[in-house]
């Protein structure tokens, strides 16, 4: 891998990257009044967040079992309202102490 | 200053979520024959996830250039409903320096926290929001492809979870009180897997599955619930 390539490969993925994100915010200075526009774009990170957690986080943890258990954590501790870094981190001792058990069982 | 110090505390867990994924992949990259600098200098520059990942497979089986960019475009286009949501959000008067340099830091994590904020967006936040996660995101790349093997195994597997549990724990409380959400998310989630598993859909990358499951979900969530003038 020569180091022009890798350099011309660098920028192309972060301007591009970039450009993506400043368009909208950068140049789109109206509020939108369209209901239908608006609720959309509401629901948008709600969709997002959704469709990136399922069914990726099962394959997260290299066991689906323990993937399940921590998602099932997850999903109990912010029921309870626990907030975003307690509920991380208790499902990834979750998970941890279930990796530890199968992949001694599963080797 | 307060909103500073506001943003600071906010960004603290997805700094943390952030250094076991970019821990990832700086291990990935390292492997894959990047060294230590170059790989710091892509997540520096890029701040995602899921774009550096598949962009480090075509570096490595050494792609076109074309192929890189169309690949970027196409995983990193959800920040355009992300960026344009977010433009709803800030005061109209925020001047276009301030709203290029946000715009760098808008993520995935950022934008959700951002946006479950009550209070209005403002620069100082903002700007407060993005200073660790980007820290977290370069420092973990660092850690990764330096030292590639100081976490055993099974550690490093397991800290897989945490990005997802966190995304779990910014959209259940408020699915738990809205009915509209809590459908849209269900629907976004039933898409995503029908897109995962049905072999009719096996070559579609995960940033088209992203896109499609939210286009679709909140293109339903807005057919059914309109917002009503005001909300």
């Amino acid at each position: 891998m020569n180091n022009l390539y890798l350099i011309c490969a660098v920028i192309t993925m972060a301007l591009i990257t970039y450009f993506i994100r400043l368009l909208p915010l950068t140049f789109f200075r109206k509020k939108i009044t369209n209901p239908y526009i608006k609720s959309f774009l509401n629901f948008v990170p709600y969709a997002v967040l959704g469709a990136m957690t399922i069914p990726d986080a099962f394959f997260a943890t290299g066991s689906i079992i323990s993937a399940g258990f921590g998602i099932a954590t997850a999903l109990f501790l912010s029921l309870k309202g626990k907030g975003l870094l307690s509920v991380s981190l208790i499902s990834c001792l979750v998970v941890l102490i279930l990796n530890s058990i199968l992949f001694q069982i599963l080797p | 200053m307060r909103e500073y110090t506001k943003g600071i505390k906010d960004g603290l867990p997805i700094c943390l979520g952030y250094i076991s994924v970019s821990f990832a992949f700086g291990l990935m990259a390292k492997r894959g024959g990047l060294s230590v600098l170059s790989s710091v200098l892509i997540s520096l520059t890029n701040l995602t996830s899921a774009g550096q990942f598949a962009g480090i497979e075509i570096i490595k089986s050494n792609g076109t250039l074309f192929e890189l960019a169309f690949a970027t475009l196409i995983i990193n286009l959800r920040y355009l409903l992300m960026s344009l949501s977010l433009s709803q959000r800030f005061d109209e008067k925020t001047g276009t320096l301030k709203r290029l340099a946000m715009s760098f830091g808008i993520t995935d994590e950022i934008f959700a926290v951002s946006m479950q904020r009550i209070a209005p967006l403002t620069f100082t936040y903002f700007i407060g929001l993005m200073t660790l996660p980007i820290i977290g995101w370069s420092g973990g790349t660092f850690l990764g492809a330096f030292a590639s093997s100081v976490l055993p195994e099974t550690v490093r597997l397991s800290l897989g979870i945490a990005i997802y549990a966190m995304f779990i724990a910014i959209i259940i409380p408020p699915a738990k009180k809205s009915r509209p959400i809590l459908n849209i998310i269900l629907i976004s989630v039933a898409i995503s897997t029908i897109l995962s598993f049905v072999p009719l859909f096996a070559g579609l990358s995960g940033g088209w599955r992203i896109i499609i499951s939210t286009i679709i979900a909140s293109g339903v969530g807005a057919f059914l619930y309109p917002q009503k003038e005001g909300e």
